[in-house]
C-alpha cells in the first residue's frame, strides 16, 4: 500500500512538473518533450487505476502519434518563435488568475461530493474479476458497444482523409510520370513528316 | 496521506486541466502551445474518466475514455493539417494574423 501511494505521488508530482513546464517552456520542441514526458506519467497513473489497456493505447496513440506530428510541425514550419512569445508577461496575471478560480472551483467541486448510495450496484458493466482488463474491454467494444466502435474508426478515417486533402496539393513544376498520358498518346499527335529539300533547313 | 483514493486522481485531473486554461490564456500567440494544452485538457478529463472507473467498478468510463482519446487524436490531425496548410498560404501562425474572416 505505501509503495502503491508513493507510486502514485510520483506519476502525479512529475506528469504536473511537466504540464508547468509544457506551458511554460521558451522552446516549443521542449514543450513538445515535456508532453510527452505528461502522457507517460498518465499512463502510468492509468496503470496504478487498473486500467493497463488503457495506459498502452495512451502510449501509442498519443506518445507515438500527437506528439511527433506536434514534433514534425513545430520542426518543419519556419517560425520565429521568440516573436511569438512577446506579451507573455502581459498576459500572465489574467492566466493565473483564470486557472486559480478553474482551479478553486474544481477542488470545492471534487473535495464535497460522495457516491450516491447504490451507486456500485448501478454500474453498466461491472468489473469482472476473473479475466484481464484488456480481455474484459475487448469483450465489450466489440459486442455492446459496436457501433460506438465503428463511429470511432469512422471519424478517424475522416480525420485521415481530411489531413491529407488539406495538406496535399500538386505541383505543376515537378516532374511525374503520367501514365494516361503515355498510354493515350498517338501517332498523329506526336509524329511528323515533312519533305526537307536539300541544301536548306527546316 | 498515502491511502490513494479517488479524490486524489480527482485533483491531479483538475490540476492539469487548470493548467490547460493556463497554458491557452500565457501562449495566447502561438497556436502549437494552444493545441498542446488542449490535448493536456483532455489527457486530465481522461484520467477523470478512467478514475471514476476504477472506484466504481464500471468499464463503461474505459470506453469512453477509449473514444476521447479517438477524437483527441483525429483533432490533433486536423488541427495541425490547417496550421500547415495556413502557414503555407501566409507565412504566419501567429494567432492576431489568423483574421481573414473577420471573425
Amino acid at each position: 500500500m505505501i509503495i502503491q501511494g508513493l507510486t502514485f505521488y510520483m506519476f502525479a508530482l512529475i506528469a504536473i512538473a511537466a504540464g508547468v513546464m509544457v506551458i511554460s517552456a521558451r522552446n516549443p520542441v521542449h514543450s513538445v518533450l515535456f508532453l510527452i514526458l505528461a502522457f507517460f506519467n498518465a499512463a502510468g497513473l492509468f496503470v496504478l487505476l487498473g486500467a493497463e489497456f488503457l495506459a498502452m493505447i495512451l502510449v501509442v496513440v498519443y506518445v507515438g502519434a500527437v506528439a511527433v506530428l506536434f514534433m514534425f510541425v513545430v520542426m518543419m514550419l519556419d517560425i520565429n518563435f521568440v516573436e511569438l512569445r512577446q506579451g507573455f508577461l502581459r498576459y500572465l496575471p489574467m492566466g493565473l488568475v483564470t486557472g486559480a478560480v478553474l482551479l478553486v472551483e474544481l477542488l470545492v467541486v471534487v473535495t464535497g461530493w460522495h457516491f450516491a448510495p447504490g451507486a456500485e450496484k448501478a454500474a453498466a458493466q461491472p468489473t469482472p474479476d476473473t479475466v484481464t482488463n484488456t480481455h474484459a474491454l475487448g469483450g465489450m467494444i466489440y459486442t455492446d458497444y459496436v457501433y460506438l466502435f465503428q463511429a470511432a474508426g469512422m471519424i478517424l478515417l475522416i480525420a485521415m482523409i481530411g489531413a491529407i486533402v488539406l495538406t496535399h496539393r500538386r505541383r505543376p513544376d515537378a516532374k511525374k510520370q503520367r501514365i494516361y498520358d503515355q498510354v493515350t498518346r498517338r501517332k498523329e499527335e506526336t509524329l511528323e513528316i515533312r519533305k526537307v529539300e536539300q541544301g536548306k533547313g527546316i | 496521506m498515502l491511502e490513494i483514493g479517488l479524490n486524489h486522481y480527482l485533483v491531479v485531473a483538475a490540476i492539469l486541466f487548470s493548467l490547460g486554461i493556463v497554458g491557452i490564456f500565457i501562449n495566447r500567440k502561438n497556436v502549437i502551445v494552444i493545441l498542446m494544452s488542449v490535448e493536456l485538457m483532455l489527457l486530465s478529463v481522461n484520467i477523470n474518466m478512467v478514475a471514476f472507473s476504477s472506484y466504481l467498478g464500471d468499464m463503461v468510463g474505459q470506453v469512453f475514455a477509449l473514444f476521447i482519446l479517438t477524437v483527441a487524436a483525429a483533432e490533433a490531425a486536423i488541427g495541425l493539417a490547417i496550421l500547415v496548410v495556413f502557414f503555407r498560404n501566409r507565412g504566419t501562425i501567429a494567432v492576431e494574423d489568423i483574421n481573414v474572416m473577420k471573425g
